[in-house]
């Protein structure tokens, strides 16, 4: 490898054998965003049930967090909704109420400060279905079946949006396994078990990172979103030793191009979901949430 | 062969390809899309819910007039099941809409699919009632009545036609529903004692009629065009009988009592 040569074979080495020489308390700690991660989905799912079922509310008689991911509303105050679906539903030409546009836009405006696929690893409940398929790959000897390309996301998020305004129905809403799983857990249970266990064997049988990384348009949405976002990974080429134990965790391995991360100083693609997951794990502490703005001025402190 | 037209042959053939494999995929997707949407003559909606189709474009399925609803009688349709996927629909004979006067479902819905312009839930036409008279009971000369009396809009939505002599020896009381009137909210179907309800809300769409513009009950009718059919202004006095006894003859005097 021509691109790293000025780097140090045995200080790589060093580096991956921190990684591995790791106890279990370091391990935990390693492990941080990922128990964050289930926490923030559990939670979410958990304050639609309780709202739901126990009649959860705040202040009196107000419901704490009625609806779910497509639509919500927290404290009878704050309307909620999902950017892409009011897209949809927008191009079947129906005309949208205002509170469903204020929902939308504040949704937009909280991931376009943190992150788009913030929405993916932090919020989706698949993710906990596709996470697990693909630690599940990760310790299994499954050879790849093919390889197709990630951009398939953005097609098949062209022809949801197209067949939306062709059918008059919000295309991607009407099959979304993210909706029926998230519907279904609130609501009451249906076939949507079924899809879930499809996407569950395809990511771990047929493609790796299957669903996330290469096939759900909203993932492919919140990626376009993502790419003006403020909360980035920062990279510092000083420390960084291109062990390469980030790429090997991260569902996304594209958005870790090093070369690229050398001039940019984080990672730029919104495919990055900030999972978090190199950041826990860089042995060096090359990298680091940070807010995108603050990036440079770090760079200039150090 | 030169290169540029080998690449541009490549060029050809792999744009083919990704438009045939993105027609496939469309047609399946929209194949897919149809047939969920095709469940829709059976759903009943909530109350102020737009046209069925305008419905299922409107609708974001977040499920939030389910939890505003007083009674719980609202659910998310579920993925495989017979209704659209994820819509919200009400069973009336397990749980019948209980007509709040707030209407606090369609307050809650964000889209505008259940349309905020019905104010007034006896307004609302979320089905038609319809009554099965072969399993009536009233309707069969038993006494009942039930639907009449728990109608939430008793004498508009549901009114008894009484006929003194309708089966041999007593009165009876057939309930009839007024489609100008019913809101469909169920209750009728809830409350029907008989082993499946002889009386049933079904989508207005399903069960009615349309007369058109065209004809003219010549007899009501103001238009000029039906003048010639207008009665006469002094009714015709009515035939007397000819042996000069009343026209009634008590039914109970008749026959060997």
């Amino acid at each position: 490898m021509s691109a790293i040569g000025e780097y140090s074979r045995t200080d790589a080495l060093n580096s991956v054998d921190k990684v591995h020489a790791r106890g279990f308390a370091a391990r935990l700690w390693t492990w941080r965003y990922i128990v964050l991660r289930r926490l923030t989905q559990f939670g979410i799912l958990l304050l639609f049930f309780g709202t739901a079922h126990w009649a959860w509310h705040y202040p009196a008689k107000m419901p704490l967090l009625s609806g779910n991911l497509s639509a919500s509303e927290f404290i009878g105050l704050v309307p909620m909704a999902d950017p892409f679906a009011v897209l949809q539903i927008f191009l079947t030409g129906h005309v949208l109420q205002q509170k469903v546009m204020l929902g939308a836009a504040i949704v937009m405006a909280f991931y376009l400060l943190v992150g788009g696929r913030v929405f993916c690893a932090w919020v989706c409940p698949v993710n906990m279905v596709t996470d697990l398929s693909g630690w599940l790959r990760a310790r299994l000897p499954i050879p790849p079946m093919f390889h197709v390309s990630r951009n398939i996301r953005y097609f098949v998020l062209a022809a949801s949006l197209i067949l939306s305004a062709l059918t008059g129905l919000a295309a991607f809403e009407w099959v979304s396994p993210v909706g029926m799983m998230h519907r279904e857990i609130i609501f009451g249970l249906g076939a949507g078990g079924m899809a879930l266990a499809a996407i569950f064997l395809f990511d771990l049988l047929i493609l790796k990172n299957g669903w996330c990384g290469h096939l759900c348009p909203l993932g492919g949405f919140w990626s376009l979103v993502g790419r003006s976002a403020q909360l980035r990974v920062r990279f510092d080429k000083d420390t960084c030793t291109h062990c390469g134990e980030c790429a090997r965790v991260c569902p996304e391995p594209q958005v870790l191009n090093l070369k690229r991360l050398e001039e940019t100083g984080y990672v730029v693609s919104g495919e990055c979901s900030n999972c978090g997951r190199c950041t826990g794990l860089c042995p060096e502490g090359s990298l680091a949430f940070d807010f995108r703005p603050l990036i440079r001025a770090h760079a200039r402190r150090d | 062969m030169s290169d540029s037209s080998i690449t541009r042959r490549d060029f050809m053939v792999k744009t083919a390809q990704g438009a045939a494999l993105a027609a496939t995929g469309g047609l399946l997707w929209a194949y897919l899309l149809r047939q969920e949407a095709k469940a829709q003559p059976y759903a009943l909606r909530p109350p102020g819910a737009l046209a069925e189709k305008d419905f299922n474009a409107a609708c974001i399925k977040c499920g939030q007039c389910v939890n505003a609803c007083p009674p719980d009688i609202l659910k998310l349709a579920p993925a495989g099941g017979d209704l659209p996927i994820g819509t919200p629909y009400f069973t009336p004979r397990s749980g019948a809409c209980i007509m709040c006067p707030d209407i606090p479902c369609l307050k809650a819905c964000p889209t505008g699919a259940l349309a905020p312009e019905l104010t007034d839930i006896n307004q609302a036409r979320m089905g038609l009632a319809v009554i099965d008279i072969e399993n009536c009971l009233s309707w069969k000369g038993l006494r009942c009545e039930i639907c009449y009396r728990d109608c939430p809009i008793r004498g508009k939505a549901i009114w008894l036609e009484t006929d003194p002599r309708g089966l041999s020896k007593h009165a009876m009381f057939r309930p009839i529903v007024n489609s100008d009137a019913c809101t469909g909210c169920g209750i009728c179907e809830r409350s029907c004692p008989t082993e499946v309800a002889a009386i049933r809300i079904l989508p207005r769409e399903l069960v009615q009629g349309k007369m058109g513009e065209h004809y003219r009950i010549g007899w009501k009718d103001t238009g000029k065009i039906t003048e010639d059919f207008k009665p006469a202004a002094s009714a015709p006095e009515a035939p007397k009988a000819p042996d000069g006894k009343a026209p009634g003859v008590d039914y109970l005097n008749q026959g060997g009592l």
